[in-house]
């Protein structure tokens, strides 16, 4: 065997048993004492947002998740930067050949798939959703046009320029919403809409605008990334 | 029972984990990745976590799939 | 029961881990090896859910005069960040990897360091 075998088995049972040293003194899965459950179910009430994630991720971390939107956009970047347009343009495909059934399968499911995405998005404090899982659902769905359809198709419906636009703004405007916090409540961040009725649509602050935000963010962001990798798996050598 | 369904889910993830890591073929690798990203997404419903079998769902078995199988369609043709 | 479940648990977050980094090590393709990384990413969601899961609770989506316990909702909202943030990662890896392939003409790490010299 190589020796990078070798190495590399003997360091990965190092680390099983580490694991197995580890994880029989840890408190068994599935018992009854969690200290930060018991810290945010009373944060939810007051702030009535029923999901109790969406209340953490847009509330009681929400500098949290400025940080991991900022990642996501330097990701963006930092692929756009990598992926510069190649030299020559996809051309369409001329002999790809989709079969009716995923044409009609494509035709029906692309607005449901968007509209469910929006669902997800504006019911983030309500159901389980919020702004990334909807941002992903919206994203996956416009490219539907691609699966059941053809490149062209989709490079003519994508509006590129406003999903970089798009992308910037949202996380610029998740920083003002936290300098507005800072301004009105007095900390970056807090919540200081109107908190509305524990149910609604309208309620829970702040928090019903930054996963909108965030979900503009990272919808944008995957139309962007994906349409560079379009363009270089699909361009004629 | 829910002790019986969590040990199936764990059995199916650990099972098609390493069915992903086994799978030299990159082509081959996109659609075990699919497999097992939704057997993570029932564990992950199983754990009672519908947002993050949510988020595991439209990424592990769309996006993710998608990148790997055009970047292989660009590499390949070296 | 619960300490067979638990041992589960863990032995499977730990299981895919391991595999994750068995897979880097003896990759011969670039892009098996982010696929690999991949799964090791998912052991540490695994580990951080069963950390947080109790026995007959709840999903963490309370309504008023909430009677059933939930499930811990941080490590929820830790995961569901993480799993977003990967897969741009995962896109910034692959960008890497249609960069080296176009300079260098090769995906095998092997070749790769053979070129450095």
């Amino acid at each position: 065997m190589r020796t990078r075998d070798v190495v590399g088995t003997a360091g990965l049972i190092g680390v099983a048993a580490l694991f197995a040293a580890a994880l029989t003194r840890m408190p068994a899965a599935g018992t009854a004492s969690h200290v930060y459950r018991d810290l945010v179910l009373p944060w939810g009430f007051r702030e009535a947002t029923p999901n109790l994630v969406s209340s953490i991720n847009f509330d009681l971390r929400a500098l949290d998740t400025l940080g991991e939107e900022t990642i996501v956009a330097a990701a963006v970047v930092g692929t756009l930067a990598l992926l510069q347009p190649p030299e020559n343009e996809p051309k369409p495909d001329s002999h790809g050949y989709v079969l009716p059934a995923v044409k009609l399968a494509g035709f029906l499911l692309l607005p449901v798939s968007v509209l469910l995405g929006i669902d997800i998005v504006l019911h983030g404090h309500l159901t389980p959703g919020g702004g990334f899982q909807g941002g992903v659902v919206l994203a996956t769905g416009w490219h539907l046009l691609y699966l059941s359809g053809s490149y062209r198709a989709l490079a003519r419906l994508r509006p590129i320029d406003w999903c970089e636009y798009a992308e910037a703004a949202a996380t610029g405007l998740y920083v003002v919403t936290g300098l507005m916090g800072l301004a009105v409540g007095g900390s970056f961040l807090s919540n200081v809409l109107p908190l509305g009725q524990f149910g609604s649509l309208l309620s829970s602050g702040t928090v019903l605008v930054l996963s909108v935000l965030i979900g503009i963010e990272v919808a944008a962001g995957f139309v962007v990334l994906l349409s560079r990798f379009f363009v270089h798996g699909l361009a004629e050598q | 029972m829910t002790a019986a369904v969590l040990l199936v889910a764990l059995a199916l993830v650990a099972v098609a984990g390493f069915a992903v890591v086994a799978t030299h073929d990159p082509k081959r690798q996109a659609i075990t990745l699919t497999v097992f990203s939704l057997c993570l997404t029932v564990l992950f419903v199983v754990f009672q976590a519908p947002d993050v079998a949510l988020s595991e769902l439209a990424v592990g078995a769309a996006i993710v799939p998608l990148l790997v199988l055009l970047t292989l369609r660009k590499t390949g043709k070296r | 029961m619960t300490g067979v479940v638990s041992a589960a648990c863990y032995g499977v977050a730990a299981w895919l881990l391991l595999l994750g980094c068995a897979g880097i090590m003896r990759s011969r393709h670039l892009v098996h090896t982010v696929v690999s990384l991949s799964v090791a990413q998912s052991g540490t969601y695994v580990l951080l859910l069963a950390i947080g899961y109790q026995d007959q609770a709840a999903a963490p989506i309370v309504s008023q005069g909430q009677s059933q316990p939930v499930v811990d909702p941080m490590v929820q909202a830790m995961t569901l960040t993480d799993i977003v943030v990967s897969a741009t990662i995962t896109a910034l890896l692959l960008a890497l990897t249609l960069q080296i392939s176009r300079r260098h003409g090769t995906v095998d790490p092997d070749e790769l360091r053979a070129l450095r010299g």
